[in-house]
């Protein structure tokens, strides 16, 4: 792939090179102010967390911590029952990341490498359900989960998230990227189809999981609108849910102990941006047509 | 789900039919009885997930929209008296006119932002700039929407706020933010927009990646120069993927909740009350199901409408290869 900028410049008269200089670092200069206005403001909420709650609105703004005061954190333990939440927020984010990983490998291997009847069809209609807003199907789903006696449990937030259409589509991709001959090597060697998925495929295809795994954990982790709707009691409340809530209880008083629980709810999605940034990269942009 | 009533397929007929076939060198019987059944067991968990939590919540939806129930008492018949009370409903009226002004403002500034800094990034630049610059405005998409609007609510607060105190150096006094309908609007607009421009920029970072280098050279052997040069080359070139981030951006912008939510809880009076928050407010605060129902079917219909023209009108925009 060759970027735009990897160009050698052929053309180029040398006159123009010192105003090329300049142009550089005036894309430099307002690239560097546009990351500022948007790291700064999560800058500013770790530092505040990090200042007892007397420097809460200090200004001129301070972006680094100078005397790091852990107390804030304390106290969010103390009024909120932030292990709860995180538990809470890691079962059910574990759960749906695998289980969306296990039927997405499996469905994405039937439309990529079995042949049955319908199998176009079947897939657009997978490729269809995507383009439904979940505010339309919410209402109806709300019904079935309180039908069923799970309304108010983490179930109700595991199981409908389970079935996944992009990450489908995203391992039907991968997928069609092996080649078939490696079933017809096993096939040849008396594996049954179910083996050679599982012992040759799905191996190879563990960078496609990842993405999924990785999609669905950034999605379900900060998700908002299910949680408020499905947990009614606050021990099924998820961590958006209850830092939301712990800021009404405040109002504005404390906000050092909100924006601590705030920089907490950041921590792993940080670890999934050190460690998983370009699979995330990849999973959002994947099937956008390049 | 019924499995083994169709006959055994044959070759061919598949679209695309680029993948392997399983074809053992001599079938056995076993060999194809499995065959027939093996790809269903391998779809069930999905589509049977899909068949109850996506389609049929669907059909429900649509059918619900024309009831009135609010799960105490039987569901009643009405017709489209939902449609018509919704439709002359003032919050609903108002909701949906909030939320079409800030798709339009909110998606220009997300495009025109990612599209900027996106030509930036990807002209010369020392290697690690760029990848600091891509992750830095990649960041906020890996936070949630609900506490970043909560940190955003204290710096844009209107006596302590750093915002304010930000534009008192350069002498503007202080803006009520989130005390007037104005102000609201304008904060949920650039919190969405500050979390989710890094999304269109992605997208507009592969699409440039993706245009060959020699289209460049071409274009500066015929003397074209700086911004000359992206008007005629790089947007032509990147029409595809400007289209493709439009309609993401817009049916994402037609959907917002969470921050409006958090920030302003619709407020001022209904100033930044959207259309999904109407959708929440009458089913889970009002139970009027039937109700919720029927602006979430306006809702999609109005999705599906937009994204329907947009493609309709690329056709005659979009260039292609």
């Amino acid at each position: 792939m060759t970027l735009i900028s990897d160009r050698v410049e052929t053309t180029a008269p040398v006159v123009t090179r010192k105003k090329r200089d300049w142009s550089v670092a005036g894309r430099v200069a307002i690239l560097l102010i546009a990351s500022v206005f948007v790291l700064g403001p999560v800058l500013w909420t770790l530092s505040t967390s990090l200042r007892p709650p007397s420097e809460s609105f200090k200004l001129p703004p301070a972006f680094l911590p100078l005397n790091p005061d852990l107390a804030s954190y304390q106290q969010v333990f103390k009024q909120l029952n932030i292990v709860g939440l995180v538990l809470n927020s890691a079962l059910v984010t574990g759960l749906i990341a695998v289980g969306q990983m296990v039927t997405a490998a499996l469905a994405g291997y039937a439309f990529a490498h079995l042949r049955f009847r319908g199998r176009g069809a079947l897939f657009s209609i997978v490729l269809a359900t995507m383009m439904v807003p979940a505010q339309v199907t919410i209402v109806p789903v709300f019904m079935l989960i309180r039908g069923v006696g799970l309304s108010d449990t983490l179930l109700a937030l595991i199981i409908p998230a389970i079935p996944t259409a992009f990450g489908t589509f995203l391992m039907r991709q991968y997928f069609m990227g092996l080649p078939g001959e490696l079933a017809e090597a096993a096939a040849i060697d008396g594996a049954s189809p179910w083996r050679t998925f599982r012992s040759v495929y799905a191996p190879l295809a563990m960078p496609g999981l990842a993405i999924v795994g990785i999609l669905a954990f950034n999605f379900h982790w900060n998700e908002f609108f299910r949680p408020l709707i499905m947990t009614i009691s606050e021990q099924n409340f998820t961590l958006p849910l209850g830092l939301v809530s712990l800021q009404g209880n405040l109002g504005t008083g404390s906000i050092s102990v909100v924006l601590a629980g705030v920089v907490l709810s950041m921590i792993p999605a940080l670890v999934v941006f050190m460690f998983g940034q370009r699979a995330l990269q990849d999973g959002l942009t994947a099937g956008t047509g390049k | 789900m019924s499995t083994a009533t169709s006959t055994p397929t044959g070759t061919g007929k598949q679209p695309g039919s680029r993948q392997a076939t399983h074809k053992h060198s001599q079938p056995s019987k076993r060999g194809r009885v499995q065959q027939r059944w093996l790809p269903w067991a391998f779809l069930a968990p999905t589509i049977v997930g899909m068949g109850i939590f996506t389609l049929l919540p669907i059909v429900a939806s649509v059918a619900l929209a024309f009831f009135r129930w609010d799960i105490i008492s039987a569901p009643t018949f009405v017709g489209f008296d939902n449609f018509a009370e919704v439709v002359q409903d003032p919050t609903v009226r108002v909701s949906f006119l909030n939320t079409i002004v800030f798709v339009i403002v909110a998606v220009a500034l997300q495009l025109g932002l990612a599209l900027g800094l996106a030509i930036m990034v990807q002209e010369k630049l020392p290697a690690w700039l760029r990848v600091f610059f891509r992750s830095a405005f990649f960041f906020p998409l890996i936070l949630s929407a609900a506490s970043v609007s909560i940190f955003m609510r204290y710096l844009f607060n209107e006596q302590f706020g750093v915002v304010n105190w930000l534009l008192s150096l350069v002498g503007v006094p202080a803006v009520p933010w989130l005390t007037t309908p104005g102000g609201s609007a304008a904060v949920v607009i650039l919190v969405y927009v500050w979390q989710n421009f890094g999304f269109s920029f992605l997208l507009f970072v592969g699409g440039l990646a993706s245009i060959p280098v020699e289209t460049y050279e071409a274009a500066s052997i015929d003397g074209a120069t700086g911004w000359r040069k992206h008007f005629y080359v790089t947007l032509p070139l990147l029409s595809p993927t400007t289209l493709v981030a439009s309609v993401m951006a817009i049916i994402n912008a037609l959907q917002v909740f969470d921050q409006p939510y958090v920030l302003t809880r619709g407020g001022p009076g209904d100033s930044t009350r959207t259309a999904v928050m109407v959708i929440f407010e009458s089913a889970f605060q009002r139970l009027e199901f039937g109700q919720a129902s029927a602006i979430g079917v306006i809702l999609t219909l109005i999705i599906m409408a937009i994204t329907a023209a947009q493609f309709r009108l690329s056709k005659r925009f979009v260039f292609y290869q």
